[in-house]
């Protein structure tokens, strides 16, 4: 008896809360009906697609038959779009590469752990994955920048442009702020020229223009070229970013830092670039993340990314036609990246209040 | 007078632009001198207070603090600063730091502390504005009226020679004006040199070597708090003085 009437109090409370929340008054239950038929028409026929009617063994002919998605083509090909034209038998070179940087992010996140020392690290490992990448040395096979692929590279670009883009930005946003004319006016024309050009173009002069300007004979190698040109694009736009953090602290603080005698570097470091930045933390994930994913521009210069390999991996002759997958795969990977990038943010923020702006 | 000069202004003036806001300002303070500057809104009594460790760049006269001249050389205007503390109206405290790194932060990247040390300094000013126990909270966590005594303590670590005080009890709830005149009483007795714009006349008369009163960027009037208040010499200051004092 008891826990039928414990039963039933509750589904009072969950009908309820149905009619709390989604059966209100006519139009809430017209918006919820309608979502929930949306939904329905998207979810079956997707999950249909991906796990009833797929093939998950076979080659290309059989998979034309199914009508779902060829899983077999994304079984046959992930390890060509992960990594590419990286030779065979080295592939746990930029397997190891991936792991060393994911390890690297992740021990990061925490913030105890920040200072000089993981400053080393990272300078250590960047380095070291830069060698383990390219052979030469301690009797690996030399492995030229050109076979770098997948995603291995749109990870190693995108880590250290953004890494080094960010303290480039804030010299930029304090130049333009600065008092010296020259300096102000170096940053703004800096920001505004480059803020003013596609990135594409960027890459482009960086590839096809810029060796025509160098001396015969100097060659500077294609890989750094667009990593320095994508730096640059996004120095531009963290310097506006924090800029706009750097304009939010009231003026009280800069005096308040004056009156104490701190000097320039001092108030700065000390005083407010640590509220800054805090309060640009979301735009500046979101540079971030709109970064991250602009990598995947490189492949106008030959460069092979991660989507470039994809659309190596579905022009392939024998596996015509599932472009779909290729894509949904490609989405899926960006989607992991940028989305614990946007989570990652929300935790910093959370972390940092301080209950007074 | 026998004790030596710490501040010595001649002849200042000031422009906002086309506002002349100081005009031929004139004022010489002694060591352990307490001096209270009132006057209405717009006077220029902040800017002349602010003048004193160049938080404003003065445009003509000179001003002399602790035997350096304020000019354009950033490294004597640091030096004058790290000597003279500022308690402001807002108390701009450093949000994103704890009371205790407030106070421990100028001692260590300015006067070279070790840490351990500034912590000691800092626990010991704490303690005389009473506030010890909230050493570490965040300054949103407090109320006014401690945040501005946890402003005097942030001064009062780098032993200044001079304590500027600009309107500090204006943006307090009417209860907790009252905690901090008390530390600046205290701090008066001790024989700190201090300079201090406030309409709060009853620390003035308690406290003050000197009222200054100015207006329309001058010094109208200027004589020991008895004579002052008894018996005011110009119109202005008298109308000041009846609309304040009610």
């Amino acid at each position: 008896m008891e826990e039928n009437k414990e039963e039933k109090s509750r589904i009072k409370i969950i009908l309820k809360w149905l009619k709390d929340n989604l059966f209100y008054n006519p139009l809430s239950s017209f918006i919820t009906i309608l979502i929930i038929y949306g939904i329905i028409n998207i979810l079956i026929p997707s999950y249909q697609w991906l796990f009833v009617d797929s093939l998950l063994n076979g080659d290309a002919e059989a998979c034309r038959k199914v009508e779902g998605a060829c899983l077999a083509f994304l079984k046959e090909k992930t390890r060509y779009i992960l990594l590419g034209m990286y030779p065979q038998d080295e592939h746990w070179r930029p397997v190891l590469n991936v792991f060393i940087y994911l390890a690297l992010l992740v021990f990061s996140r925490d913030r105890s752990r920040w200072g000089k020392k993981l400053l080393g690290l990272w300078f250590f490992f960047g380095v070291f994955s830069f060698f383990l990448m390219r052979g030469g040395i301690f009797g690996l096979e030399f492995v030229e920048t050109d076979k770098w692929s997948g995603l291995p590279l749109t990870l190693m670009l995108a880590t250290v442009a953004i890494t080094v883009s960010y303290p480039l930005g804030i010299l930029l946003a304090l130049g333009r702020r600065s008092k010296m004319g020259v300096v102000r006016l170096l940053s703004i024309g800096y920001i505004e020229l480059i803020r003013g050009v596609p990135l594409i173009s960027i890459l482009f002069m960086s590839s096809v223009m810029f060796p025509l300007f160098l001396p015969k004979g100097i060659v500077i190698n294609k890989l750094l070229r667009a990593q320095v040109a994508i730096i640059m694009f996004i120095s531009a736009y963290m310097a506006e970013v924090i800029r706009g953090g750097l304009q939010a602290i009231p003026n009280g603080q800069y005096e308040a830092s004056d009156s104490l005698g701190l000097n320039y570097f001092q108030k700065m470091r000390l005083v407010i670039l640590p509220q800054a930045l805090k309060i640009v933390i979301p735009p500046t994930v979101n540079t971030s993340i709109s970064m991250f994913k602009d990598t995947s521009l490189v492949m106008i210069i030959a460069l092979q990314d991660m989507m470039y390999t994809a659309k190596g991996a579905m022009s392939d002759p024998h596996w015509l036609g599932f472009s779909v997958e290729a894509y949904i795969f490609m989405a899926v990977l960006y989607f992991c990246f940028c989305f614990s990038l946007g989570k990652y943010s929300r935790r910093l923020e959370k972390e940092l209040d301080t209950g007074l702006a | 007078m026998t004790n030596p000069l710490v501040i010595s202004v001649k002849s200042l003036d000031k422009w906002f632009g086309k506002f002349h806001v100081l005009q031929n300002i004139n004022l010489e303070v002694t060591q352990g001198e307490k001096i209270v500057i009132c006057g209405p809104s717009g006077s220029g009594k902040s800017t002349l207070v602010r003048c004193l460790n160049r938080l404003e760049v003065h445009q003509k006269g000179t001003i002399v603090v602790n035997g350096i001249e304020l000019k354009d050389n950033v490294k004597n205007v640091d030096s004058v600063r790290a000597d003279v503390g500022m308690v402001f109206q807002h108390f701009n405290l450093f949000p994103h730091l704890t009371i205790l790194e407030n106070l421990t932060l100028a001692p260590i990247w300015v006067r070279k502390m070790n840490r351990k040390d500034a912590e000691e300094i800092a626990y010991h000013y704490l303690e005389r504005v009473q506030i010890q126990e909230q050493a570490m909270k965040f300054p949103g966590q407090l109320s006014g009226g401690q945040q501005q005594r946890v402003a005097i303590a942030r001064s009062l670590c780098m032993k200044p020679k001079i304590m500027l005080f600009d309107e500090p009890t204006s943006a307090l709830d009417p209860e907790m004006v009252k905690e901090v005149l008390e530390v600046m009483v205290d701090l008066a007795k001790e024989g700190m040199t201090m300079i201090v714009v406030t309409h709060e006349m009853g620390f003035a008369k308690e406290v003050a070597d000197r009222v200054i009163f100015m207006d329309y960027g001058k010094i109208i009037e200027e004589n020991e708090p008895g004579p002052f208040f008894s018996d005011p010499q110009h119109d202005r200051t008298k109308l000041f003085l009846s609309q304040i004092l009610i």
